[in-house]
């Protein structure tokens, strides 16, 4: 597909984050943390609840007016308007069908729809016939494949997923997985999730969050490249041992 | 079904009213029976109808102007920060005056005639208009203001293509409040003063004991509310599709 010329987005640079700060009612979430992600790979950031992932992408997406920090892409020139994001919920409009809940973009920014993006996308995640249908009449792995249509719709070199597919069943959690690993390739990507298994299939680095304020443990690479298999006994191996440290700084 | 129901209810009702005339023996000028009520509303009506429409005319201009002002207050509220504070106390304080209190007042400087009645409709559609569409308008899911923000909307695209269609269910039960008060502001107008409506009819009937009369207007108007009501509802129905309470019951 490479004719088309649709999934190539301008080079996806790094991105740092230094002194990010985030106090909620007098409680330090963290403080002067820093996150380093490498250009045009998989970052996976793990951590028990309420340790502070979401603030932290929600500060990288400029969507945390409460929290502080610098945030430098390696190629020096702002991160604003090349980012793109995803949330757990899909956060379709029920007003709009499926093609126009993709391009909801171009209507916020009042351009055209690019319709054969729109249909080569929807063609990927298996739901061009489903094109008109309201998100009502779509069950919820459906709705989340739209939703990850109407991502990478943006074309948008840097994503920040927020635990997109934790309200899945197991089933369509490993289908999204493996769609979205193939189609987020040659992205700077954060992917937020509490499931160790989903960050060894998809991340090209692993991070943990842990602690009071909050700490980033030294970023772990899987061997091989994503998406990796979900049988692969060497991931399960990886798997215990990723839940054995989750659970020790948990406890800690 | 629905339809048997309601035929059933007020076949009821009928045969109810007729019983307590039956058996308390009251006189037709406190309670006329439904046969004299049926006898004088097809006797009286091409007066009930030239009065009827008056009215339906005072309820529609007031029901338009009202929707007009209590949508673009909303949309003032939503979109200008300076604004709402100033007007939201204003509006709230407002609806502290009884606004039948005000009637005898708008008579006073609007006179006899049907503008004093559409000032008074409107004033009563404003407030339940305003208040539901603000609402709407505040409560837009944070999920799809974020989502819109890192695609670059701007403010009023944002209120064009996101929070305006999302408070639009709001939009509409307001409606539906104004679309029940609109005849009660047409009707407590004309009862102040008038020299043309329902209630302009009713108070004249009720002056010279023709309480059969009264009762005939009372079920014109109830009758054009309910299909006002209706009216506006299926009209809701059709237009949001994609509400849970527009989709048939099962």
């Amino acid at each position: 597909m490479s004719s088309v010329g649709f999934d190539t987005p301008d080079a996806a640079p790094g991105i740092r984050l230094s002194g990010a700060r985030l106090h909620y009612e007098g409680v330090a979430l963290f403080d002067n943390l820093s996150l380093n992600l490498p250009a045009g790979r998989t970052s996976c950031l793990l951590g028990p609840s309420g340790v502070g992932k979401s603030s932290l992408l929600a500060l990288l997406a400029g969507l945390n007016a409460a929290a502080e920090g610098k945030i430098e892409a390696s190629d020096g020139a702002a991160l604003q308007g090349r980012v793109a994001w995803m949330a757990q919920q899909d956060l379709l409009l029920p007003w709009l069908n499926v093609q126009d809940n993709v391009t909801l973009g171009d209507r916020l920014r009042r351009q055209p729809p690019k319709h054969a993006r729109r249909l080569h996308l929807l063609e990927q995640v298996g739901l061009a016939e489903r094109a008109d249908s309201v998100p009502a009449a779509l069950s919820g792995g459906m709705r989340q494949r739209v939703a990850l249509a109407r991502t990478l719709y943006e074309n948008q070199p840097v994503i920040f997923m927020d635990e997109p597919f934790a309200a899945l069943d197991a089933v369509t959690r490993l289908e999204l997985q493996d769609l979205a690993g193939g189609l987020l390739a040659g992205r700077t990507v954060l992917l937020v999730t509490h499931d160790p298994l989903e960050a060894l299939r998809l991340g090209h680095h692993l991070l943990v969050l842990t602690g009071r304020p909050a700490r980033i443990s030294e970023a772990f690479a899987p061997p091989g490249m994503p998406p990796r298999a979900p049988d692969d006994p060497s991931l399960l191996a990886l798997q215990a041992r990723l839940l054995a440290a989750l659970r020790r700084k948990e406890g800690a | 079904m629905g339809l048997l129901r309601a035929a059933t209810v007020t076949l009821g009702l009928l045969l109810l009213w007729q019983a307590l005339v039956w058996v308390t023996a009251v006189p037709p000028f406190i309670l006329p029976s439904p046969q004299a009520v049926g006898a004088t509303l097809v006797q009286r009506w091409p007066l009930l109808l030239g009065h009827a429409s008056v009215t339906a005319a005072e309820i529609l201009l007031g029901l338009l102007l009202g929707v007009l002002l209590g949508t673009i207050a909303a949309l003032l509220l939503a979109s200008a920060t300076v604004l709402r504070r100033w007007l939201l106390p204003l509006l709230v304080a407002s609806q502290a005056i009884p606004v039948f209190a005000l009637a005898p007042l708008l008579v006073l400087w609007l006179g006899y005639g049907m503008a004093s009645k559409v000032a008074m409709a409107t004033l009563i559609i404003f407030f339940p208009v305003t208040a539901a569409f603000y609402d709407g308008l505040r409560r837009t899911d944070p999920g799809w203001l974020a989502l819109a923000q890192t695609m670059g909307g701007t403010r009023y695209a944002i209120l064009r293509h996101i929070a305006i269609p999302a408070a639009l269910p709001a939009f509409t039960s307001g409606l539906r409040v104004a679309t029940a008060v609109a005849p009660i502001g047409a009707v407590v107008g004309e009862w102040v003063g008038s020299s043309a409506g329902l209630g302009h009819l009713m108070l004249n009937a009720n002056a010279r004991m023709q309480t059969d009369l009264m009762f005939a207007a009372l079920l014109v108007l109830t009758a054009m509310a309910l299909l006002l009501y209706y009216a506006v509802d299926f009209l809701g129905r059709r237009l949001l599709p994609w509400l849970p309470e527009s989709q048939p019951r099962s």
